[in-house]
């Protein structure tokens, strides 16, 4: 320890809780985000129990009706996009390795940083809180569609809807903050020598995740702000009664969200492309390719949102323009994937449980984005729309790097955040039963959509199409896969406690990567960096010809 | 994956589970060719002791086309897809073709609406005839429907039809099908509209023409049915 710190200590609560350093601030995200996660776990918990068991009380949560459903949904929609995939990938990962990957002490503005969780902390009590109010939690779809989201008289309680934008609106803000922190640091703060082409994929993903998030968040909260006045001041925006349109919304709405999408695929390929070059030992191929693929999906990503309403009353003949975009993205999609598989070829490939999730990113990605082409094809779109094909789609693409993504993240860094290692051992069969009830339970969902199941309904049985032993049977199958996924996770916190508690000391670079978070001590000091680093090279310099180590550290001089 | 598809019951059901398993097929190739490349990598260059990586950044454009050359042909594929899908749109959502029957069709929370151009064969005229949840259409005939929603945003969903159409309030949103086969099918609600969203259904009967008319009858005021529309106009 240096002598400044030693001649300063802080107290708990600046070291602990308002701390402005970004590792702190990381940590803060992670644990707010791991705690969502298993309230938005449970809640898939008694939405899966409900659909292969109407009506039977579910254990630890007794029987469920209609209105708390569809507040279930909503919230668990709600909790896992907002509340975990951006606070965990963006925000926990993107504020510890921003800095620490380009040789910075802290993120440009660290204050702003602080207040940022600060805000997004308060964003969840007020989110939660709102399961408690007269009439329950918000029951209209994570999407929350006017007029239905619009008025109380429409949805039951008063409390909820409103509470709801609320939380949202204020975790936009702190990821507004958050957003600018990284994208200022990204561009100001690189150590002497690290080009732009030198960041590692991880920084470029954040960076771009950042601008499309900040792009794209506008339209929302202007969204959001008029459809909180249509409630509380009977404005009428989105009421065609007084001459709004409900249509409007969803313009809005999507604008931002599909660009979100990216928002959380992003840093999930991020810590993919982090892991598979030195588990592989080899340069990451194309890495420049990569950069550009980055940018131009964000580019993309604008001009899609309409495909999310091909059969909700836009003039049709506009459905087919957006098609042909939609369809277009999913070539630099494509060209990530492809990228990603050519790293491997001709690797020296070492399955560590870091390298095991990476992987299965990939692997559980293609089947969402392949699938993203019926729905993305107006035409089967109208079939498939607002049915179970959309609800497995979309966790297919979203459950890569919200999981699998998150959990390479984890295994990898883990002992860069906490100063431990973790067992590989308990790590595999972490990844190996989470990624086979992955599939259990959501290969059904396919079957049910195709079978014509349409999505939030409380009691699948009261309707022909989902009637009979055959639905019956996959809606049973996919609820054993949910509870598998959710007891697939003992491993990890098992793991993860026990490691953090007597596992053993991690040294500074124990994976022999190349970029520069590996140069610190682990964990890192608060200041990161003794001396500034200089870098000489890029991130992902392995198996260089001639060299007798297989790494090549960005700082090391020749 | 027809096995998995409700029977399919209307004119354009062809057309669209035929580009569904067009669409599957090439997706499907796609899909086991990359499954296979990647995780066939993964196994096959798993580290042996004493054999390094090879050095492949791919930074030279010949390198890099062993991405982009997939890619394009992805891209290919991707404009066929296209390509073969816009007419199928077209035809379903655009071109509504001469109608022989026509019906309003509101959507409120949580029951569906239809309306019946009473004899006058008019919507929109006072003799309109409005019954709830249960619709009738004869089979091999043109059904035109203007789609609306009196409160919230609903979607008309007949699985066997592969018929979705979202019902917007404030909006009329035109629309058609042709049925095929009789039978009674469901017309379900496919957009969360509340408390209720989870038992919002109603009933298509698709018959024979003289069926259909003793239902259209049926449905008729008594006097109404015997007097011809211009003398009513003026009462
Ligand atoms: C344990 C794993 C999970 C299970 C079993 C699960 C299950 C489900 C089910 C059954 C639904 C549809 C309910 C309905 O339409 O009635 C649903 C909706 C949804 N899920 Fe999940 N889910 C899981 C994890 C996730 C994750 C990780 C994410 C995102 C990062 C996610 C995002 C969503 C969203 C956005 C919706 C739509 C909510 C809405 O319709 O408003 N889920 N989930
Ligand atoms: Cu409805």
């Amino acid at each position: 320890m240096s002598t400044a710190a030693i001649a300063h200590p802080k107290s708990f609560w600046r070291e602990y809780v308002f701390s402005t350093d970004h590792k702190t601030i990381a940590k803060q995200y992670l644990s707010t985000g791991i705690f969502m996660a298993l309230v938005g776990g449970l809640l898939a918990y008694v939405m899966r129990m409900q659909l292969a068991y109407p009506g039977q009380a579910i254990p630890g949560y007794g029987t469920i009706d209609p209105q708390s459903y569809n507040a279930v949904v909503t919230m668990h929609g709600t909790i896992m996009i907002f509340w975990v995939a951006m606070p965990i990938l963006l925000a926990a990962f993107g504020n510890f390795l921003i800095p620490l990957m380009i040789g910075a002490a802290d993120m440009a503005f660290p204050r702003l940083n602080m207040l940022s969780y600060w805000i997004f902390f308060l964003s969840t009590v007020v989110l939660l809180a709102s399961f408690f109010v007269p009439g329950g939690a918000a029951a209209g779809g994570w999407t929350s569609y006017p007029p239905l989201s619009g008025s109380a008289a429409y949805s039951g309680g008063q409390w909820g809807v409103t509470l709801w934008l609320l939380a949202v609106a204020m975790e936009f803000a702190a990821f507004l903050m958050g957003g600018i922190n990284f994208i200022t640091t990204a561009i100001n703060n690189r150590a002497p020598g690290m080009k732009l082409f030198d960041m590692p994929l991880m920084v470029w993903m954040q960076l771009g995740a950042s601008i499309i998030f900040l792009f794209s968040v506008g339209p929302l909260i202007a969204g959001a702000v008029m459809l909180i006045l249509d409630r509380v001041a009977a404005t009428g925006f989105y009421n065609p009664a007084t001459g709004g349109d409900p249509i409007l919304f969803q313009h809005l709405f999507w604008f931002f969200g599909h660009p979100e999408v990216y928002v959380i695929l992003l840093p999930g390929f991020g810590a993919v492309a982090e892991v598979l070059p030195v588990f592989s030992r080899k340069p990451f191929f194309g890495y420049r390719m990569m950069v550009y693929a980055t940018i131009i999906t964000g580019v993309l990503s604008f001009i899609v949102w309409a495909h999310h309403q091909f059969i909700a009353g836009i003039d049709p003949r506009l459905a087919t323009a957006f098609s042909i975009t939609t369809i277009l993205i999913s070539v630099p999609i494509a060209v990530m994937t492809f990228a990603f598989i050519a790293t491997l070829y001709k690797g020296s490939i070492e399955l560590k449980t870091p390298m095991l999730f990476a992987l299965g990113t990939l692997v559980v990605f293609l089947l969402g984005g392949v699938t993203g082409i019926h729905l993305g094809t107006a035409a089967t779109d109208i079939y498939l729309h607002d049915t179970y094909f959309v609800v497995a789609h979309f966790h297919y693409t979203l459950i890569p790097p919200v999981f699998f993504g998150f959990f390479a993240a984890w295994y990898y860094w883990f002992p860069k955040m906490f100063g431990r290692m973790l067992n590989e051992g308990l790590g595999k069969a972490h990844f190996w039963l989470t990624f086979i009830f992955m599939h259990v339970t959501f290969i059904p969902m396919f079957l049910l959509g195709f079978g014509g199941h349409h999505r939030r309904i409380s009691n699948p049985q009261f309707f022909e199409a989902m009637q009979g032993p055959e639905a019956e049977r996959l809606q049973i199958i996919a609820t054993a896969g949910a509870i598998g996924i959710l007891l697939s996770q003992i491993p990890f916190v098992v793991n993860s406690v026990l490691s953090l508690l007597r596992g053993a000391k991690a040294p500074a670079n124990p994976w022999q990567a190349n970029t520069l978070e590996w140069t610190v001590p682990s964990p890192p000091p608060h200041g990161n960096f003794e001396t500034v680093p200089q870098v000489y090279r890029g991130p992902y310099e392995y198996s260089v010809p001639d060299r007798v180590d297989d790494w090549f550290p960005q700082d090391a001089k020749v | 994956m027809e096995n998995w598809l409700p029977e399919a019951a209307s004119s354009y059901a062809a057309d669209l589970d035929g580009l569904l398993i067009f669409i599957s097929a090439i997706v499907g190739v796609w899909f086991i060719l990359a499954e296979a490349v990647l995780i066939g990598f993964a196994v096959a260059f798993r580290r042996k002791p004493g054999q390094k990586a090879a050095y492949l950044p791919g930074r030279s454009l010949r390198a890099m086309s062993w991405v982009l050359v997939p890619c394009v042909v992805v891209l290919g594929f991707d404009l066929v897809i296209d390509g073969v899908a816009a007419p199928i749109w077209d035809k379903v959502k655009i071109e509504i073709p001469e109608s022989d029957e026509i019906v309003r069709i509101t959507a409120v929370q949580w029951a569906w609406k239809f309306t019946l151009p009473g004899p006058d064969g008019e919507l929109g005229s006072d003799d309109d005839v409005d019954v709830m949840s249960e619709l009738h259409v004869p089979v091999g005939k043109v059904v035109e429907f203007e789609l609306t929603a009196n409160d919230v945003i609903h979607s008309l969903f007949v699985p066997q039809l592969r018929l979705k159409q979202d019902a917007i309030p404030g909006r009329v949103i035109k629309g058609w099908f042709e049925a095929t086969k009789t039978g009674t099918f469901e017309i379900v609600c496919a957009e969360i509209c509340g408390l209720g969203h989870t038992i919002m259904k109603g009933k298509m009967v698709i018959e024979s023409e003289e069926a259909y008319s003793d239902w259209v009858k049926s449905k008729m005021p008594e006097a109404a049915a015997s007097i011809p529309a211009e003398e009513r106009n003026e009462g």
